[in-house]
């Protein structure tokens, strides 16, 4: 187990490395760089700057190197001081700003993926054991709507609707009367007020997804000779299924939070732009327009190690459920 | 020594071909070739075909946007701001009572707001505005082409309104801008998917038909792209197109970044499916003949998997499009005087614009999703339909 575990977190450096890469493209993509636009402001408020001046600025802040160099400066600065550059438009390090709302992503992505097995995990088994019956078609047929309606689409609509027949808008995780309020259990129930809404929205697709492949996976599964020997012998039908079937469709339920958090983490961006929640994606799209890039480029590189992360758990928990991983 | 014979062994009936469809005869299917059993088997899928008609609808109206259109997409009437849709009728009652035939709408009502004095429309439907088919509108370009101004439906009184869907916040018709949005967002989900439909061929050909270190090099690649939550990286890269691109050049570069990222499950695909092939008899007799490698790869192996393509590319085909819808939505995808879906609905960002102006969201909206839909289920049939040989 010790030996896959080594190898599993060997092969996320690669991985890693690309993943850094996109995000420093990302950061130079933009033309120009922060001295443009610090000598732009300047020139507005009358200040005249000397060329030289500003070369010798470029000189000093780095922006002459080779872009190698500047690579290395960049990522050496976040993996041995935690430094992920600095906020031009906030005007304070990126590492104070990013925290918090990575926090709040990771706290809002947990609770979605929560969701997506809670609901996915009693209505798989049900649609895989009571196949083409109208509660299977009625799932089915949500599960294809979850599917097809993109997220934002969906928050816009439960805004409608939540405006509509219950007369409040449904923006943010607090009301106002909590937002600086010390933590209490007011507080905590205001918030789990909020939180439903982002998290069906979230949710919906992957769970939609999700039992598709647990009804696939369990249908397969309950024709094998095994459990027709089960029910031969006595066994209780919950038992049946339960003991063995699902257990092994469950793998494949694992593994999925590979592919389904970063949808989720993609998801949680998007909705909280549109319910204006406080986590990155607001202050990501802000940053982007403003072209305030090391804030940008931080962001998607630790939604990037977040997702990397969450891929690396499942498939530790693979392993740990199916000894036919860990030993090959 | 002692020989067994079965007692119940079954004489010879021919070859073990089972009928796909219950009756058509066994030897229609004997002789039909590859494709032929692919269309049998997808037929039967109802859904799947249905999903198929619809989207060679969008696609129609997409090509066809300038005829179908009561209206320029950018001619605005300052005056029927959000105006609500109108209904479209077919008989008018004559002063003497009896019904006439006569396409028509209702007209508007305008309520002024006492307070904020703000004017509001109410459909009146004592004022009836004549409607037409194939009437003269406004002029414009077929296909940037040559003029015209013929429309297949519009008010038959030039300067009457007819806002089947309502108009938005500039008092544009949301219906023409509708019929030109979908052109822009079909086509940036076609386009999109033939690039990475090259992409994602040659890689996954590539990786499948070397193996060893392509294959890796390839693989991690995808590893590293997938893992990727995409809207923050779509976010990113469509963030850095300067503001003073010309439209067309934006409209490009969305659709080069969509399909960008688009192209690793077909490379997936296609290598899985070599991978399988490479040991095949008949490449083996083709690399005797003394084929080329490119030739093995294009010419025989390729066509063998073109069904499998085909249903991976239709699944990818909605993802480009929500993609685009998703980025023009926040603002940093197309940007006007384009229109698309996604610019469509960032109109209706805010629960305000919703609330008093519901078609803004319902219309562009209910596009997307039945699009997107229905190349699911056209994906998933091509998918079931693109091995007719086994069972």
């Amino acid at each position: 187990m010790l030996r896959y575990v080594i190898k599993r977190i060997f092969y996320m450096i690669p991985t890693l490395f690309g993943l850094s890469l996109i995000a420093f493209m990302i950061i130079q993509l933009p033309p120009g760089d922060y001295i443009t636009s610090l000598i732009a402001s300047m020139q507005d408020s009358g200040i005249n700057v000397d060329p030289r001046q500003v070369d010798r600025m470029r000189e000093i802040y780095g922006f002459n190197d080779p872009i190698w160099l500047q690579y290395l400066k960049w990522i050496s600065g976040i993996l041995f001081r935690g430094d992920f550059g600095y906020s031009f438009e906030w005007n304070r390090p990126v590492a104070d700003l990013i925290w918090e709302r990575m926090g709040s992503t990771l706290a809002i992505s947990v609770a979605s993926l929560l969701f997506v097995w809670a609901v996915a995990l009693p209505i798989g088994i049900y649609s895989a054991v009571r196949r083409h019956s109208v509660g299977d078609y009625v799932f089915t047929f949500i599960g294809f709507i979850g599917l097809a309606v993109p997220n934002f689409i969906l928050a816009l609509s439960l805004m409608y609707f939540s405006y509509r027949f219950f007369g409040q808008s449904v923006g943010g995780l607090f009301s106002p009367e909590y937002i600086e309020a010390p933590w209490s259990w007011g507080k905590f129930i205001d918030l789990l007020n909020h939180l439903w809404i982002p998290i069906i929205v979230i949710g919906t697709s992957g769970t939609a997804a999700m039992i598709r492949i647990l009804r696939a996976n369990l249908s397969d599964e309950l024709h094998k000779p095994y459990v027709i020997t089960a029910r031969a012998k006595g066994l209780p039908g919950y038992k049946v299924v339960l003991k063995y079937p699902l257990r092994i469709a469950l793998n494949p339920f694992v593994s999925a939070i590979g592919w389904v958090l970063p949808d989720l983490v993609s998801g949680v961006t998007i909705t909280a732009i549109v319910l204006n929640l406080p986590t990155a994606g607001p202050l990501l799209l802000r940053a982007l327009i403003s072209q305030d890039m090391y804030l940008a480029g931080s962001f998607i590189l630790l939604m990037g190690v977040l997702t990397l992360i969450g891929m690396l758990v499942s498939d530790l928990l693979l392993a740990l459920l199916d000894p036919r991983i860990r030993f090959t | 020594m002692t020989v067994h014979t079965f007692i119940d062994e079954a004489p010879e009936t021919g070859p073990a071909t089972t009928p796909l469809k219950a009756g058509r005869a066994t030897s229609d299917i004997g002789e039909a070739n590859q494709w032929t059993l692919v269309w049998y088997k997808f037929s039967r899928n109802k859904l799947a075909l249905v999903s198929g008609v619809a989207i060679l609808f969008f696609c129609l109206v997409g090509l066809f946007a300038e005829f179908l259109a009561p209206a320029i997409p950018d001619a605005s009437r300052p005056q029927f701001t959000n105006a609500p849709p109108q209904q479209l009728g077919f008989f008018v009652t004559e002063p003497d009572g009896s019904q006439r035939f006569q396409l028509h709408v209702t007209g508007y009502a305008m309520e002024v707001d006492p307070a904020s004095l703000r004017r509001t429309y109410v459909p009146d439907p004592e004022q009836v505005v004549p409607v037409g088919l194939f009437v003269t509108g406004a002029p414009y370009k077929m296909w940037g082409l040559f003029n015209a101004d013929l429309h297949l439906l519009g008010p038959t009184e030039a300067g009457d309104t007819m806002y089947l869907l309502g108009t938005d916040r500039l008092g544009r018709d949301l219906m023409s801008r509708l019929i030109y949005g979908t052109r822009i967002s079909m086509s940036i989900g076609i386009v999109g998917v033939c690039i990475s439909l090259v992409l994602g061929v040659v890689l996954g050909a590539v990786s499948g038909f070397y193996g060893g270190v392509i294959d890796t090099l390839t693989q991690r690649v995808i590893e590293v792209i997938s893992s990727m939550p995409t809207i923050p990286l779509w976010l990113g890269l469509a963030a850095a197109i300067p503001l003073t691109w010309s439209p067309l050049m934006v409209y490009f570069i969305i659709t080069l970044i969509v399909s960008l990222f688009g192209w690793t499950g077909l490379a997936r695909e296609v290598r899985g499916r070599f991978f399988a092939l490479r040991g095949e008899d008949f490449v083996t007799a083709a690399t005797l003949d003394g084929s080329s490698e490119r030739r093995v790869i294009f010419r025989h192996i390729l066509p063998s998997l073109t069904s499998h393509i085909l249903a991976v590319v239709t699944l990818a085909l909605p993802t480009m499009i929500v993609a685009e819808t998703a980025l023009s939505f926040l603002g940093i995808g197309l940007k006007a005087p384009i229109v698309s879906w996604g610019v469509l609905l960032q109109e209706a960002q805010n629960v305000r614009t919703i609330a008093n102006a519901p078609w803004q969201l319902v219309w562009p909206a209910g596009a997307v999703v039945v699009t997107v839909l229905a190349y699911n289920f056209l994906g998933d049939g091509l998918r079931d339909a693109a091995d007719p040989y086994e069972s």
